[in-house]
């Protein structure tokens, strides 16, 4: 397991081992920025949200272990990187070290309580963490300026060179790279024997310990990496914003994010990718087209999933690529 | 004194509300996010009724439940019943989508704005004791909820329909070959789990105020008393609502720096130790 945790990350950083559809895929943000100039706040934030899905999903989509409250290590995350740029420590890279850091404890610790139930009690005890989170930052107004938000944010420049500036474009190339360096972390760990192991917790629980492979151990990890996932996730809005919302922390966040997940299909990376594409872009549509109602819109493409197309976006693609055979042979991950 | 009082009256204002929970996600063995939703349907028929068709409170009370039971039918029939067997992330997810929809169309048809509720005369005021002031409305809702812990608990435990619930519960297969219609008893107990949700709704505006976000804003404190109470288990529920109750008030009067922390803290450390809730059984299935 610490040989996986610590893996050398020179071999992903080759493409030869990529398949081209990958890569075409990660074409599509430089693509975007030339498309879309006028968009790149909007555009920031959907690479923030894909990398919090991703966290997510890798404690659902590959561990299996239920979430109602995963906002609780996105707000943590924020609000560590942002007291760190507002107490004189503006450095983007050393915040999100530390909201990694701080979040990475706050996952390892919970992540015994998670462990104790069943689902209804995951949910519960995971809501339950992110709540408490949020009546302490509503609470502790001199630190975190509770409703009102964090404010006075100083954010040097990004490795001492790019300036973060008004129209977003060094904060938007900030959260592709940290976007793409942790997706190729993750896609290196679900693909190591320890992801591999978390597969097999999830499909059948009964049946790991009986092959040697520690299961609490194992949840326990992934819990802790997810954690520090979302973690970094928050550490970009807050870094990118120059401000922390107390809504970081709110419910609605943490149902959202399912929402996104299971609209992409959780259990494959490029699942959590494409949902937070598909869903933000439509958010950014039908708030636009019906501002108050859009939320109706969103509950309803809900229901439909769950009762008729369960594995999301990717499951559609590989339904679709069962079809067309060769044509759409490689989009599959 | 009156801080405990208080504190039982809102503790049974949450069982009232929450028992249809403990009754759809205890009993049936379905995570119902969508409860807080059935409950704030319940509280806008009752409030329009008052309001715009002048119906007198009490009447508006069963006309509520009885409105909110049929909706519940209604997408028992044609949705939930879908997902019984689903994981219970499906039915999280599902149930989140319901919560979207509903507040989205509470908003469309009611706007955004608190409701305004006006108490019939004989259920204002205050009855002074010495060292306790007990509101006139409060103990009503006491009264109420006592005497429908008493009534449901007899239900479960002491009827047939309670016998056949526990049974098609436990075990539908073998429900079903004595001869218990499973589809039926389901349906008949999601509408009896909406129509304690839209009673609470009902009666819980006076005191929770209703708007567009209630279901979300409530929803939290519904499953806490499920959870801590032990699913399906309606004197659990009860006990679990007046622990909150009681310490969701006396928190937020003594110590208002830390406010609703309290209950959230007192919930994790219970499911802690007692991940099966307080009373729990193992759920069944």
């Amino acid at each position: 397991m610490q040989a996986a945790l610590t893996l050398d990350l020179a071999p992903i950083a080759r493409a030869d081992r990529w398949r081209p559809a990958e890569l075409a895929f990660w074409l599509i943000p430089v693509a975007a920025y030339f498309i879309f100039p006028d968009n790149l706040v909007l555009l920031t934030q959907i690479a923030i949200t894909a990398l919090f899905c991703l966290s997510l999903d890798l404690i659902l989509g590959y561990a299996g272990i239920v979430s109602l409250g995963h906002a609780a290590f996105f707000g943590l995350g924020a609000y560590a990187a942002g007291l760190l740029a507002a107490h004189g420590y503006g450095d983007p890279l050393l915040g999100l070290v530390a909201a990694a850091l701080v979040t990475a404890v706050l996952g390892y610790v919970t992540s015994f309580l998670v462990l104790r139930g069943a689902d209804l009690t995951r949910l519960m005890v995971t809501l339950g963490v992110a709540m408490m989170l949020y009546e302490i930052a509503n609470k502790l107004t001199h630190i975190t300026g509770g409703v009102d938000g964090l404010q006075g944010m100083e954010v040097l420049p990004v490795l001492g060179q790019f300036e973060f500036d008004l129209y977003g474009k060094t904060a938007y190339w900030y959260a592709i790279a940290v976007l793409f360096a942790l997706f190729c972390v993750a896609r290196k760990l679900v693909h190591s024997p320890f992801g591999l192991s978390l597969k097999g917790v999830r499909l059948n629980v009964g049946r790991m310990p009986a092959i040697g492979a520690p299961v609490n151990a194992r949840l326990s990890a992934v819990y802790t990496i997810g954690a520090a996932y979302a973690g970094i996730a928050g550490a970009l809005l807050a870094q990118t914003t120059q401000f922390v919302a107390l809504d970081v922390l709110a419910f609605n966040r943490s149902a959202e994010l399912l929402l996104i997940l299971v609209l992409g299909g959780s259990g494959s990376l490029y699942g959590a990718l494409l949902g937070t594409i598909v869903f933000m872009s439509a958010h950014h549509m039908l708030s636009d087209l019906n501002p108050q109602y859009w939320q109706f819109w969103l509950g309803a493409l809900l229901v439909v999933i769950v009762l008729f197309a369960r594995d999301g976006v990717m499951g559609g693609l590989r339904g679709g690529q069962r079809r067309l055979g060769a044509a759409l042979g490689r989009t599959k991950q | 004194m009156t801080v405990i009082f208080d504190g039982i009256a809102s503790g049974m204002l949450l069982f009232l509300i929450s028992v249809g929970l403990s009754v759809t996600l205890g009993l049936m063995n379905f995570v119902n996010l969508a409860h807080g939703a059935f409950a704030m349907l319940g509280g806008y028929v009752c409030v329009t009724l008052l309001n715009r068709a002048g119906v007198p409170f009490l009447a508006t009370l069963p006309i509520a439940a009885l409105a909110t039971a049929l909706v519940g039918v209604a997408l028992e029939r044609t949705l939930y019943r879908r997902l019984y067997a689903a994981s219970h992330l499906d039915q999280v997810l599902f149930s989140i989508g319901l919560v979207f929809m509903s507040i989205a169309g509470a908003h469309y048809f009611f706007g955004a704005q608190q409701q305004p509720m006006v108490l019939p005369e004989f259920l204002q005021g205050q009855i002074n004791l010495p060292g306790l002031d007990i509101g006139v409305y409060r103990l009503f809702l006491v009264v109420l909820s006592l005497a429908i812990a008493y009534g449901l608990n007899r239900l479960v435990r002491g009827t047939r329909f309670g016998a056949q619930l526990r049974a098609s519960v436990d075990n539908p297969r073998a429900a079903r070959g004595v001869g218990i219609n499973v589809e039926r008893i389901f349906t008949l107990t999601f509408a009896l789990g909406t129509a304690l949700a839209g009673l609470g709704g009902a009666l819980g505006v006076e005191m929770l105020g209703l708007d567009p976000s209630f279901p979300v804003k409530y929803i939290v404190y519904f499953l806490i008393v499920v959870a801590v109470g032990g699913s399906g288990n309606i004197m659990g529920s009860l006990v679990a609502s007046l622990i909150l109750g009681v310490v969701d008030v006396a928190g937020k009067y003594y110590v208002p720096q830390i406010g609703a922390f309290v209950i959230y803290a007192v919930m994790v450390v219970m499911l802690i130790f007692r991940p099966q809730g307080l009373f729990g059984r193992r759920a069944a299935r």
